[in-house]
C-alpha cells in the first residue's frame, strides 16, 4: 500500500499530519517506523502513559477489584460481594446519605441562584466591573483549609463570637452554629457557598456577555418590560449553562469533605457525617486497620449513583437545551 | 467535568468587553425609577461584595497583629489594646510556618513543572504528531473526566504505598503529590484544544526547514501557547495550595506537610493570636499571585465555564 492509493479516502486531519511525518503511512518495519516519526511520538507520550497509566487508569480498574476483595496491604482474597452487603448493612450509612442529601439540597436551593442573581445585577454595572469581578472571586482565592478554620473562629458560639456578635446587631440571640446538631449542617452550607459562589459568577459573567444585544433590542421593539427580557431573554439565552451547572454541583455537593471534616468531624451526635467522610473513615480511621475494601465499595456505589444521575439529567434536559 | 463540547472555541472575554448594552436598555437607565433603583441595587452590591469578599482577609489581617483575649472578647473592635506585631514572628519562627511555607511553595512548583510537561507533551502528541492510536489514547484520557476522583482515593492510596517496580514507599516523598495530580484530563484537553486551533501551516514550513518534531515542539508550539500555558498555570498552582486530603494521607511526616495540612494539625496547641497569624499568612501566596495575574485568574475561570458548557 502506498500514498498515492490511499489519498483519496484520507480525512483532513490525516492529511495535515501526512505533511508533518510524511513516511508515516508507509510499510510498517522497524525502519520505516523509526523513520516516521514513531520513537519521537513515544517519546512524547511517554510521560502522559507512565504517569496516567500507573496513577489513574491502574487505580479506577483496581477499585473495581478491590470492591470485591478483603485486602490489607499484603494480602488479598475475593470475597464477592461481601464488601457491599456490610456497607449496606452499616446503621451509620443511611445517617450519611441523608446528611449529604441535605447538604446537596441546601446547596441547591440557597447556593445556585445567588451566584446567578448577583452575575445578573454586576453585567448591570457600567463601570468598575472587574473591581466587582474580582471581589466577587476574592473567596475563591482563600485555601479553602483557611477559610475553614477562619469560618470556625467565626463560628464560635459564645455571644462575643464574631457571627453572634453581627447578628446581635440587629437582636438576634447568640446561635450555637456548628456546635448544634441541628444548625452544624446549615453553617456548613453557609461557607460552603461563600467559598464556591465566585467562580460560579465569574463563568454566568462571561455566559452573560455571550447574550445577543440584538435580541435585547428586539425584546424592546415589542415592549418588553425589564423582567420579561431576563425571564424571555436572559434565562432561556443561559439555559445550557444553567444545566450543566447544576449537575456540576450536585455532584460536586456530593462529593463534600473539607466542611464537615475540618468544622465538626462528622460531629455533633453524627449530624454532619457524609458519604465521604464515611469512605475516609472506613479506610484510614479504622482501629482494626484500613478496611480498603468496604471503602471502595462504597466510593464505587456513589460513583455508580452519580453515573446514573447525570446520565439521566442530561437525557431529561437534552429536550429542554436543544430547543 | 461531563458533557464536553469540544467545537466550543475558548472565548476571548477581552474582545466581548465593549459590547456596551445588556438587559437594561439607555432608555431604561434614563428612567428615574429605574435609575433610582439601580443606584440602591449597585450601592446593596458593592457593599455586599466587599463585606462578603474583603472582609474576612481584612478581618484576618487585623487579627493577625491582635492580641488574643481582644480576637476573642471583642472581635469586631479596632485594635481596643494596641497592636501586637511579635504575633507573625513567633507564627513564622516556633510556629515553624517558615518551613510549610517553604513545603507548600515547593509542592505547588512540582504540581505545576509536571502539570506542564504532562500537558504539553501529551498534547503536542495528540494533536500536532497524531500517531494513528492517538484518537484511542484521547477516549482514554477523557473517560478519565467521568470517573469521581472518590474512587481513586484508596487504589491510589495503596498504589503509593507499594508502587509498582520501584519497590519502595513513596510516602512523605513529595511525587506522591506531584505525579497523582499531573494525571489530570482536563489539562490535556485544554492544552490539546489549543494545539488544534495553531495554524498547521507554521509547522509546516518549520519541517520544510528541517525541524524535527522536538525543535517544532519547543521553539513553535510552545512560544505560540502562552495564553494556555497561564491558564494551566493557574489552574496548576491555585490546585496545588487548596489540596487537602490527598497530601494529608501520604505526607504523614510534619517536616515535609505543606500549610493546608499542617494549619489544622497545629491548630490545637498554638496560641490563637499565634495561629490566626499563621492563618493569614497562608493566605498571602494566593492572593499575591491573584493580585498579580488576575487577568489570567478571571479568564481561567470563566474558560473553566465555557469548556463545561
Amino acid at each position: 500500500m502506498t500514498i498515492t492509493e490511499k489519498a483519496p479516502a484520507l480525512l483532513e486531519s490525516e492529511r495535515e499530519q501526512r505533511v508533518l511525518t510524511p513516511r508515516a503511512r508507509q510499510r510498517r518495519s522497524p525502519l520505516t517506523w523509526f523513520r516516521g516519526g514513531g520513537l519521537s511520538n513515544l517519546i512524547f507520550l511517554a510521560p502522559m502513559l507512565i504517569v496516567f497509566g500507573v496513577f489513574s487508569w491502574s487505580p479506577i480498574i483496581q477499585s473495581f477489584i478491590m470492591s470485591l476483595q478483603k485486602t490489607n496491604l499484603i494480602t488479598s482474597q475475593w470475597v464477592g460481594l461481601d464488601n457491599f452487603a456490610n456497607v449496606l448493612a452499616d446503621p451509620l450509612l443511611g445517617t450519611a446519605v441523608l446528611n449529604t442529601l441535605y447538604f446537596a439540597g441546601l446547596a441547591l436551593v440557597f447556593g445556585f441562584p445567588l451566584p446567578l442573581l448577583l452575575a445578573v445585577l454586576m453585567s448591570e454595572v457600567k463601570r468598575g466591573k472587574g473591581v466587582y469581578s474580582a471581589l466577587a472571586y476574592l473567596p475563591v482565592i482563600i485555601p479553602p483549609v483557611v477559610a475553614v478554620l477562619l469560618w470556625k473562629f467565626f463560628y464560635d458560639a459564645s455571644p462575643t463570637g464574631v457571627f453572634n456578635t453581627i447578628i446581635g446587631w440587629v437582636g438576634i440571640p447568640p446561635q450555637p452554629w456548628i456546635q448544634s446538631a441541628v444548625s452544624a449542617m446549615p453553617s456548613l452550607v453557609l461557607e460552603a457557598t461563600w467559598a464556591a459562589a465566585g467562580g460560579s459568577i465569574i463563568i454566568y459573567l462571561a455566559a452573560l456577555l455571550s447574550v445577543p444585544p440584538e435580541l435585547y433590542d428586539a425584546a424592546e421593539v415589542d415592549g418588553a418590560s425589564i423582567w420579561r427580557k431576563i425571564w424571555h431573554v436572559t434565562l432561556p439565552q443561559l439555559r445550557g449553562v444553567l444545566f450543566i451547572m447544576l449537575i456540576l454541583q450536585v455532584i460536586a455537593t456530593a462529593q463534600v469533605f473539607l466542611e464537615p471534616f475540618l468544622f465538626t468531624g462528622g460531629g455533633p451526635n453524627n449530624s454532619t457525617v457524609t458519604v465521604l467522610v464515611l469512605i475516609y473513615r472506613y479506610a484510614f480511621q479504622n482501629s482494626l486497620g484500613g478496611n480498603y475494601g468496604e471503602a471502595t465499595a462504597l466510593s464505587v456505589m456513589l460513583a455508580i449513583v452519580l453515573a446514573v444521575l447525570s446520565f439521566a439529567y442530561f437525557k431529561l434536559t437534552e429536550r429542554w437545551s436543544s430547543n | 467535568m461531563t458533557a464536553i463540547s469540544p467545537k466550543r472555541k475558548p472565548r476571548n472575554r477581552d474582545s466581548e468587553l465593549d459590547v456596551d448594552r445588556g438587559i437594561l436598555s439607555d432608555f431604561d437607565r434614563k428612567r428615574g425609577p429605574v435609575r433610582a433603583t439601580m443606584t440602591v441595587v449597585h450601592v446593596f452590591l458593592f457593599g455586599g461584595l466587599v463585606v462578603a469578599g474583603l472582609g474576612p482577609i481584612l478581618w484576618l489581617a487585623k487579627a493577625a497583629v491582635t492580641p488574643t483575649q481582644d480576637s476573642i472578647r471583642t472581635p469586631l473592635a479596632l485594635f481596643p489594646n494596641g497592636i501586637d506585631w511579635a504575633n507573625l514572628g513567633q507564627a513564622w519562627v516556633e510556629a515553624h510556618i517558615d518551613q510549610y511555607f517553604l513545603n507548600t511553595i515547593v509542592i505547588a512548583f512540582g504540581s505545576w513543572f509536571f502539570q506542564l510537561l504532562i500537558a504539553t507533551t501529551a498534547g503536542y502528541a495528540l494533536s500536532v504528531l497524531r500517531p494513528r492510536y492517538a484518537p484511542i489514547l484521547n477516549g482514554a484520557v477523557l473517560a478519565t473526566l467521568f470517573i469521581p476522583s472518590i474512587v481513586l482515593l484508596v487504589p491510589l492510596y495503596l498504589t503509593i504505598v507499594h508502587p509498582p517496580l520501584i519497590g519502595v514507599s513513596l510516602l512523605n516523598n513529595y511525587l506522591a503529590v506531584w505525579l497523582p495530580t499531573a494525571a489530570n484530563a482536563f489539562n490535556i484537553l485544554l492544552v490539546k484544544r489549543f494545539f488544534d486551533s495553531l495554524p498547521r501551516e507554521v509547522f509546516e514550513a518549520a519541517r520544510t526547514d528541517g525541524a524535527g518534531p522536538f525543535r517544532v515542539f519547543w521553539s513553535i508550539v510552545l512560544p505560540m501557547s502562552r495564553p494556555i500555558l497561564g491558564v494551566v498555570s493557574v489552574f496548576a498552582i491555585i490546585a496545588a495550595l487548596k489540596d487537602y486530603l490527598w497530601p494529608f494521607l501520604v505526607l504523614p511526616n510534619p517536616a515535609v506537610q505543606p500549610l493546608s495540612v499542617r494549619l489544622p494539625a497545629i491548630q490545637q496547641s498554638t496560641e490563637l493570636d499565634v495561629f490566626l497569624a499563621a492563618l493569614a499568612i497562608s493566605t498571602i501566596i494566593p492572593i499575591v499571585l491573584f493580585l498579580a495575574f488576575q487577568r489570567v485568574f478571571l479568564r481561567s475561570a470563566g474558560l473553566g465555564g465555557a469548556v463545561k458548557g
